[in-house]
């Protein structure tokens, strides 16, 4: 064989292998792109005929381009009221600087802007009072489920109370929650506001539930034969739990983690309706009871915000999820 | 006279049932001494499991008891070690931390840390480890796991090592490895070793008595086999060995005449009885 074929037997094998791999990237681009666009395009456009042809006391119910005109029109209102609020403390400077610059010794007044929130300050709000709640929930619900998954004991005594709570809806805890708060949180300087902890304690009671029964079934679970190999290391109690129960259970906790976050920031909105609490919730009932003629749109832009902020949440618990877990061969959607 | 280094001394058990309480075990006694490999084999649910789960204080007998060095023990611990069939190591730990857990569960308060590092390697590489040290159960083979198992088990220095058909749930060649590989450790360290098993060839291969159980339930021990062979044994040399045969026979006529399998029996009976189409 002289050169000139090798060369050509080398090109046209290159020229497979790139249309190799171009078939490849087609059919990974058309799995994991083209699909998921195309559902979303019919949807889009189901809903835009579904739409128009659905006429309310307050107008036409929101399709896909009405949502789009009103997403825009929060993001412009929300950066005229930061423009607003640089002026005022620009203004307020100004004064101070002036009346220093008389008297040194002059009393200054620094206030707070007091304007109007925005529809992303809102967003902030339902997601750290979401956190609050979680957080507080995977304290109390964490430790509960192991104890419950040890000791079939505790188990007995604790289970008619985790039975008879789980299904109870926020809305039912709301006015408890709230003269609770009223009753006990007094405090001449309040470093939370009440609304705030009435939602976040409320989203804690709801989203309990989810992970201690996850817990407990995990713990409750772990493999007969770690059982033993602790007894014959006669292992104490916390080495036990740290080295064996916990890392066992972790798959499990998890999912309870995820379906409580989930869970949580359903009952979030439900909470910040009626407590009040200057998050998305609240922007929905604000809408709601203004009823004008752009409300529906805005609600709408509020329900798929939710929507979106719930589906990142969730793929963040996963991703933390995928790192924690020792199992190579878990499949974690 | 002699004291015996592990007793088991007129042991019975029962466990409680929804009906009448089942008698698995009925007044096993043997003596075993230091240094010697005992296997225990019979038919399935003959309560050789049960046996060797009382030794380990994993279950209490319900009538006598288990004396170890002149003591009573009825407590699990790591001085009777226990070697599963299915390898029990956890699985998001390594090799290395498998064993590093035992050897800290035991023998923290007495080594340092570069002493407890030493003694982890030495353990492994008794078992011919030491190339997948830091790597997880998900990445070994099954016979490398029971490897490790068994690397987990002698890091604790148990004055008996009980082994729960440990070659069980292996295909016949990393058996054959793992059985030279344990003699090689016998050899090395003396151990006194409880196994269980239901291959006939490793029962005569490896131990110096067999003790093979009558079935269940109310199961005894039936007959107890000296297996006088020297040491070191090899299995090809054995395979043509009269004697080795002769050990061969005697615990099959056991397992095959004299007790034989219960559902064997039961078949036996029906077809005497003229109930199978066969006979009728």
């Amino acid at each position: 064989m002289n050169s000139a074929n090798i060369g050509s037997k080398i090109s046209q094998s290159l020229a497979q292998l790139s249309l190799a791999s171009l078939l490849v990237w087609l059919q990974r681009t058309v799995k994991n792109l083209l699909l998921p666009l195309t559902g979303i395009v019919i949807f889009l456009f189901i809903w835009q005929i579904a739409a128009s042809n659905i006429i309310t006391s307050l107008g036409q119910f929101p399709g896909p381009s009405d949502v789009w005109q009103q997403s825009k029109t929060l993001v412009a209102e929300h950066r005229q009221e930061r423009q607003k609020a640089e002026a005022f403390f620009t203004r307020q400077d100004l004064r101070n600087a002036k009346k220093l610059a008389k008297n040194p010794n002059a009393n200054v007044k620094i206030r707070p802007y007091t304007g109007k929130a925005t529809y992303f300050d809102q967003i902030f709000t339902s997601l750290y009072t979401v956190m609050f709640g979680f957080l507080v929930a995977t304290f109390i619900a964490i430790p509960l489920g192991i104890l419950c998954g040890l000791s079939a004991n505790a188990y007995r005594a604790i289970n008619p109370i985790i039975q008879t709570f789980k299904p109870v809806s926020p809305l039912a805890w709301l006015p408890l929650v709230t003269m609770v708060v009223s009753a006990l949180y007094i405090s001449d300087e309040p470093m939370f506001e009440k609304a705030f902890l009435t939602s976040g304690f409320t989203v804690a009671l709801c989203c309990l539930w989810p992970t201690v029964v996850n817990t407990l079934v995990g713990v409750a679970s772990i493999d007969r034969d770690l059982i033993d190999v602790s007894r014959v290391l006669r292992l104490s109690s916390p080495v036990y739990i740290k080295t064996m129960v916990i890392p066992s259970a972790i798959p499990l906790i998890f999912t309870g983690l995820r379906l409580s976050l989930a869970t949580g920031w359903m009952v979030l909105i439900a909470a910040e309706m009626l407590a009040q609490n200057p998050g998305l919730g609240k922007f929905i009932w604000d809408e709601f009871q203004n009823g004008s003629s752009s409300s529906l749109g805005r609600i709408m832009v509020a329900v798929v915000t939710i929507g979106i902020i719930g589906f990142i949440l969730d793929q963040l618990m996963l991703g933390l999820q995928k790192r924690v877990s020792w199992d190579k061969q878990a499949i974690l959607r | 006279m002699q004291k015996n280094y592990l007793e088991i001394s007129q042991v019975g058990i029962e466990f409680p049932t929804d009906g009448e309480p089942f008698r698995a075990l009925q007044n096993v006694n043997l003596s075993i001494q230091k240094g010697e490999f005992i296997t225990l084999i019979g038919h399935s649910g003959c309560g050789k499991s049960t046996v060797l789960n009382i030794i380990a204080g994993l279950y209490q007998a319900s009538e006598g008891g288990v004396i170890l060095e002149g003591r009573e023990v009825n407590e699990p611990g790591p001085d009777r070690a226990v070697v599963f069939q299915n390898h029990a190591l956890l699985p998001w730990l390594t090799v290395y931390q498998n064993v590093e857990l035992a050897v800290k569960a035991v023998f923290k308060k007495n080594k340092s840390k570069a002493e407890i590092r030493d003694w982890i390697e030495h353990n492994v590489s008794l078992v011919h480890m030491d190339h997948a040290l830091h790597k997880r159960p998900g990445e070994i083979s099954g016979g490398m796991k029971q490897r490790v198992g068994i690397a987990r088990c002698l890091a604790m220095q148990p004055k008996v090592l009980l082994m729960d058909e440990p070659f069980g749930a292996l295909d016949a060649l990393t058996r054959a490895h793992l059985q030279d590989s344990l003699m090689e450790i016998q050899n090395r360290l003396g151990n006194t070793v409880v196994m269980i098993t239901h291959d006939v060839d490793e029962a005569v291969l490896l131990s110096d008595r067999i003790v093979m159980m009558s079935n269940g339930p109310a199961a005894s021990i039936g007959e107890i086999l000296e297996v006088d062979l020297p040491r070191p044994r090899d299995r090809l040399a054995l395979a043509e060995d009269p004697a080795f045969n002769a050990h061969r026979q005697q615990v099959l006529r056991f397992l095959y005449e004299k007790h034989r399998n219960p559902a064997a029996q039961r078949t036996d009976t029906a077809e005497a009885q003229g109930k199978t189409p066969a006979a009728a």
